[in-house]
């Protein structure tokens, strides 16, 4: 049984704007939000998943991005830097609830910024990793010395698509869907170097967040409004549970956003 | 050309962020050269490589460093020079270090300075309030001062052959023979030196006595008038034959416009006495006694005269520098903002010239004696051409060339 980590969006809603997707005039609606919300931590725990929740806080409405949080491997949990100020309140509320829970924190210097799973996912034994918009290069390397795995670093170069997690969905096959336009062409070329197949996701589907999805075993929970990806990955063999979004959206994440895997990899 | 190390970690191979960094090197005109490399055994490992990159200037390196830094690069710290104070007025440090004429930067308190001149066989001096630092000669240094021992920190650029214009210095570079012509190239330097006073450049000539001797000295005086001197670095003795040229019609004796003339050995030593008795070429000229000739040129047009003297001068003429550091001390002063330099017919000065040359300067040195050439040349071996002939066919076809209509303003 996958564990997850979820929290619910009690003070969630758009009070800054640190990605093109976020206008605090174009607000989320609260009520709209909680019932997304919960609509997706009912689908996780349909998959027989068990959804840890982790008390929401006043004045971070960002922490209902629970994929930032940090990186589960095994028991260590590597925390997340963040990038702008506006998230670093949420690290050390992670941290402690990851203690309580024995987990074994793994720092990583102070000075490298890295935002956990949103940036961060493994796609067989590799570690994909995304830079440049808010994680940097460096804590990759970091990364690799504390899991001892191969880390594949790539460069992100679309802002709507600043997470790795937005553009790049890796499934337990060894495949993967993607945005490939998110990334520059290196990046590209080392995603087709270690993925054995790509699907490759619309500009138009892309945009819906579609590959911000949470991959459990056959089961895919996605936002709605892909319909292309959706019969694709039907065709696969896949399961696919789509729900709406759109207030989260409104703050650049979906549903893999509001997940983290507890851990993301037994082992490396 | 500026460089600085930069070191790369992790999966740089499998990420493609070695490449990618290597592009971005070249793509920004830069240069590399790979100085270590280690590519991990095991999927899991990490590779590493160690990269001097190079860029034309400091600001385009600067911002290449910043690219570079997103992609995971690490600028390396060089460690700082070593210094040691001179134990008494006018002695180095045992252990001093020798320059060479290149540019050269020390790393002092994190920062890269430029030692300015750059200047061949010299010791560095380091000013820490200034944060600069110079190349000394002997006599330039006073006990207590911090002079710069051993090799750590200290980082020379050679000159780069142009990438962005091709020049006559750029293809020859090398030294013409007796026996082989010299028309083409007297014809390139020309239109390398009216590009050189377009761009606003300091062109000097370094005069020897055969000029006059050869009947050159109109071709010369033609250049002055063109515009092509700046500056004219001259002994007594190139004095001493241009007046007597111009007042006597000989030089030592010998009537250089007239075939197979001698006579009239004592002219130079009365042209020197006319000079003294003038108060000095200047006042010569002022006086009408010089009314031709290269000084007289010289004066008209402006062009700054640097005189220095010899043992076996007569005289002196006023205005000759016969203190030898003193001497040195002027000609440094008056040869570090120079481009171009032609070293016309003397051995002794040329060599004295071209070691103290900046890199930078293009030289031509003509002489009729190859070995002289030669040992002129070595000093600037990357923008130097030297002609072995007759200076006087060489400033005819030259001063023939720059004076043609076309190329007059």
């Amino acid at each position: 049984m996958r564990e997850l980590l979820l929290c619910p969006p009690d003070y969630y809603g758009i009070e800054y704007e640190i990605n093109p997707w976020m206008n605090r005039a174009r607000g989320a609606e609260a009520a709209l939000a909680q019932k997304q919300w919960k609509q997706l931590h009912a689908r996780l725990s349909n998959l027989d998943c068990e959804v840890h929740l982790i008390s929401p806080q006043p004045g971070l409405p960002d922490m209902v991005f629970t994929a930032n949080a940090g990186l589960t491997v095994g028991r260590k949990f590597i925390p997340s830097n963040f990038r702008h100020k506006e998230r670093a309140g949420e690290q050390p509320f992670f941290a402690k609830w990851m203690e309580q829970r024995r987990y074994e924190v793994n720092w990583l210097p102070e000075n490298l910024y890295f935002e956990g799973e949103g940036d961060a996912l493994f796609g067989g034994d590799a570690l994909f990793c995304g830079y440049k918009f808010r994680s940097d290069i460096q804590s990759h390397r970091a990364l690799s010395d504390i899991l001892g795995c191969l880390v594949i670093s790539v460069e992100l170069v679309d802002p709507r698509f600043y997470h790795l997690d937005t553009c790049f969905c890796p499934l337990p096959d060894g495949m993967a869907f993607w945005f490939p336009s998110a990334f520059d062409d290196y990046g590209q070329r080392a995603i087709r170097e270690h993925v054995s197949g790509l699907i490759d996701v619309s500009p138009e589907e892309a945009t819906h967040f579609s590959c911000n999805a949470v991959v459990i075993e056959r089961d895919i929970v996605l936002p709605e409004g892909a319909p292309r990806l959706v019969a694709t990955l039907q065709e696969s063999g896949y399961r696919c549970h789509e729900l709406p979004m759109s207030e989260f959206i409104k703050a650049g994440g979906a549903c893999k956003c509001l997940t983290l895997f507890m851990p993301q990899r037994e082992s490396v | 050309m500026v460089s600085e190390t930069i070191e790369l970690r992790g999966h740089i191979i499998d990420s493609l962020i070695l490449p990618k960094v290597l592009d971005q090197i070249l793509t920004h005109g830069a240069n590399f050269k790979i100085g270590e490399i280690k590519i991990g055994e095991r999927r899991a490992d990490q590779s590493f490589a160690r990269i001097e990159v190079s860029a034309e200037t400091s600001e385009a390196l600067d911002e290449l460093m910043l690219r570079l830094r997103q992609h995971g690069a690490e600028v390396i710290e060089r460690a700082n020079v070593q210094l040691a104070t001179a134990p008494v007025d006018g002695v180095f440090p045992g252990d001093f270090y020798v320059t060479t004429n290149q540019q050269t930067f020390v790393r002092f308190g994190g920062k890269e300075i430029e030692v300015r001149p750059a200047m061949l066989n010299s010791a560095i001096a380091l000013d820490r309030k200034k944060e600069s630092a110079r190349a000394v000669k002997f006599f330039d240094v006073t006990k207590g001062d911090e002079i710069v021992v051993g090799h750590q920190g200290i980082r020379v650029v050679p000159v780069q052959r142009s990438t962005t214009r091709t020049d006559i210095f750029q293809f020859i570079n090398t030294i013409v023979d007796a026996d082989e012509p010299k028309s083409a190239i007297v014809r390139e330097l020309g239109e390398e030196l009216r590009r050189a006073r377009t761009a606003k450049g300091e062109i000097a000539i370094v005069a020897g006595p055969a000029i006059v001797r050869t009947g050159a000295a109109d071709h010369l005086v033609r250049l002055i008038e063109a515009g092509y001197v700046d500056r004219l670095f001259a002994g007594n003795s190139f004095v001493a034959y241009d007046v007597e040229h111009t007042l006597f019609g000989t030089s030592l004796g010998m009537n250089p416009d007239l075939a197979f003339t001698r006579g009239g050995h004592e002219n130079h030593l009365r042209a020197i006495n006319t000079i003294r008795e003038a108060g000095g070429i200047f006042a010569a000229v002022r006086k009408k006694i010089l009314t031709r000739g290269v000084m007289y040129a010289c004066v008209l047009h402006d062009v700054d005269i640097v005189l220095t003297g010899a043992i076996r001068d007569e005289g002196p003429i006023p205005g000759v520098t016969t203190d030898i550091i003193e001497a040195q001390k002027i000609m440094r002063q008056k040869l570090a903002d120079l481009s171009h330099v032609m070293l016309l017919a003397t051995v002794q000065h040329s060599l004295a010239v071209a070691s103290m040359l900046a890199p930078t300067a293009k030289t031509v040195c003509v002489d009729i004696d190859p070995s002289a050439v030669e040992r002129a040349i070595e000093h600037q071996p990357l923008q130097s051409i030297g002609l072995v002939t007759d200076v006087e066919p060489f400033l005819r076809e030259l001063a023939d060339y720059v004076s043609e209509p076309r190329l007059r303003e």
